[in-house]
């Protein structure tokens, strides 16, 4: 057995580096869109929304049910099979697409659970000094709802940066990508994969702590 | 003026409400005194429309709104003119002291931040929390909070407050000063509807007293004929098991 190659390790670090912005900014994007959609279906299931439920809830089963690789997969070489227009999209919009989707069907779970969580007098304060359904909703709940679902929103974001890595099976090159040619020329592949590994658990880390300080924040209403 | 006419509410068709006829004049403090489950709480709620009644007619000032037919623009008007002090407070959980009282003027009334905020402040120095306005509800004792709800009742300037046991979560050292807060409002002639096992307090402040029994109105009148000399027995009855524990200064 060899010694770990540490200096190559050390040499991949820059080379791999360069490829982090295209793993974040699909990270970011695809939260962002799952973000938005989630509180929408979220919406829609609190308020049994006639018709939009019962769609709600096939695409929630649908996205959850079925493996995100699957998911990139018919979005990337099924799709466009199907659907003409839709040859022009590439492996990054794909995989955006597929994270937002797939994502969003889990986050609209927790978000429902964090906005029925609420207590009901809160709902009955904010009507008693006539407030509309809106107005209660963006002032009141979704505000205690976001305490609520942020720790379980985090992992669902630190779960998606980790699966921006499938991007690379639709022949996108982000950090796992580059990782995967960098070692094929090298046959270092240990090294490789245990570099890029420590460089996905930095990201991580770093994001645990951002969370920790935010979870601070929204709970100082809440100390006695 | 305040009316309300033949307002039925039933739950599961069981009538909580049967009937109720009750009129309040402009600066009248009515207290709503009776046993458990009788509708006291649910006939305030119909009136702030937490509660949809299922007929009569409720009658705010100029507005006249059949419960059957009540439209969403007619309830929110209802909603606005009636401000409501809950048993557990029910502050908003995510909003300072100050925004607690601040935040029906700001989203209802739309009035500007700054214009609420010294409003608020006033109101603060009224129910002596001057010094709480950055607090949230969780550091407060259970007696800020519900001077709180109240002066948010307050800011609401409703033509009438309905106070919903509003000292009955508290423990019994919070009461007082919740008490004094609500005989400071009713010295100012602020319309009061308050249900409340406060029967002192129902001695010393109320303009009329209203016993309520299963949905039904019994009997009313200023305290000192309703304490003194109830005409219905069950009017009776529950004055004496609800006195028979409270003690007789004449007696110590």
């Amino acid at each position: 057995m060899s010694v770990l190659n540490v200096d190559y390790m050390m040499g991949l670090v820059p080379i791999l580096l360069r490829y982090l912005p295209l793993t974040l900014a699909m990270a970011v994007a695809g939260m962002v869109l799952a973000l938005v959609l989630a509180c929408g279906l979220a919406v829609i299931r609190v308020l049994r929304i006639p018709g939009l439920n019962g769609a709600t809830l096939l695409f929630i089963s649908f996205f959850r049910g079925t493996p995100l690789l699957v998911q990139l997969f018919l979005f990337y070489y099924g799709l466009p099979q199907l659907l003409a227009f839709l040859t022009q999209i590439g492996g990054i919009t794909a995989t955006i697409m597929g994270l937002t989707l797939h994502f969003s069907a889990y986050m609209a779970e927790s978000i429902r659970a964090a906005i029925v969580g609420v207590d009901r007098s809160q709902t009955e304060a904010a009507l008693s000094i006539g407030m509309t359904n809106g107005q209660l909703m963006r002032r009141i709940v979704l505000p205690q709802a976001t305490r609520v679902a942020v720790p379980t929103l985090m992992n669902y974001f630190i779960d998606m940066i980790k699966a921006t890595s499938l991007a690379f099976t639709l022949g996108v090159t982000e950090l796992m990508g580059a990782t995967q040619k960098e070692a094929s020329g090298s046959f270092l592949y240990f090294e490789a994969f245990i570099t890029v590994a420590i460089i996905y658990w930095l990201i991580v880390e770093g994001l645990a702590w951002f969370q920790r300080r935010l979870e601070t924040r929204l709970n100082e209403a809440y100390r006695r | 003026m305040i009316k309300i006419e033949q307002l039925v509410k039933r739950f599961n068709g069981a009538p909580v409400l049967d009937g109720i006829d009750l009129e309040i004049e402009q600066g009248e403090i009515i207290v709503v005194i009776g046993p458990s489950g009788t509708g006291k709480s649910t006939l305030l709620r119909c009136l702030n429309f937490l509660e949809r009644p299922d007929a009569g007619y409720l009658t705010l000032g100029d507005l006249t709104i059949d419960s059957t037919k009540a439209t969403r623009a007619e309830i929110l008007a209802a909603r606005r003119r009636t401000a409501f002090v809950f048993q557990n407070y029910a502050l908003f959980a995510n909003k300072t002291a100050l925004e607690n009282i601040a935040e029906g003027l700001i989203v209802v009334n739309r009035w500007p931040k700054v214009k609420a905020h010294a409003r608020a402040r006033e109101i603060l120095e009224r129910i002596g929390l001057a010094d709480k306005a950055d607090a949230y509800p969780a550091s407060l004792s259970g007696g800020q909070q519900q001077r709180v709800g109240i002066g948010r009742a307050m800011a609401a300037q409703a033509d009438i407050i309905l106070f919903d046991e509003p000292t009955s979560s508290l423990d019994p050292e919070w009461v007082e000063e919740v008490l004094g807060l609500m005989k400071q409002l009713a010295r100012e002639r602020q319309t009061m509807l308050v249900v409340t096992h406060e029967m002192g307090f129902a001695q010393d402040v109320a303009d009329r007293v209203v016993f309520m029994d299963s949905g039904h109105i019994v009997e009313q009148g200023p305290p000192s004929q309703l304490f003194r000399a109830p005409q219905d027995p069950r009017t009776r009855d529950f004055l004496r098991k609800v006195l028979a524990n409270q003690i007789d200064p004449a007696a110590t």
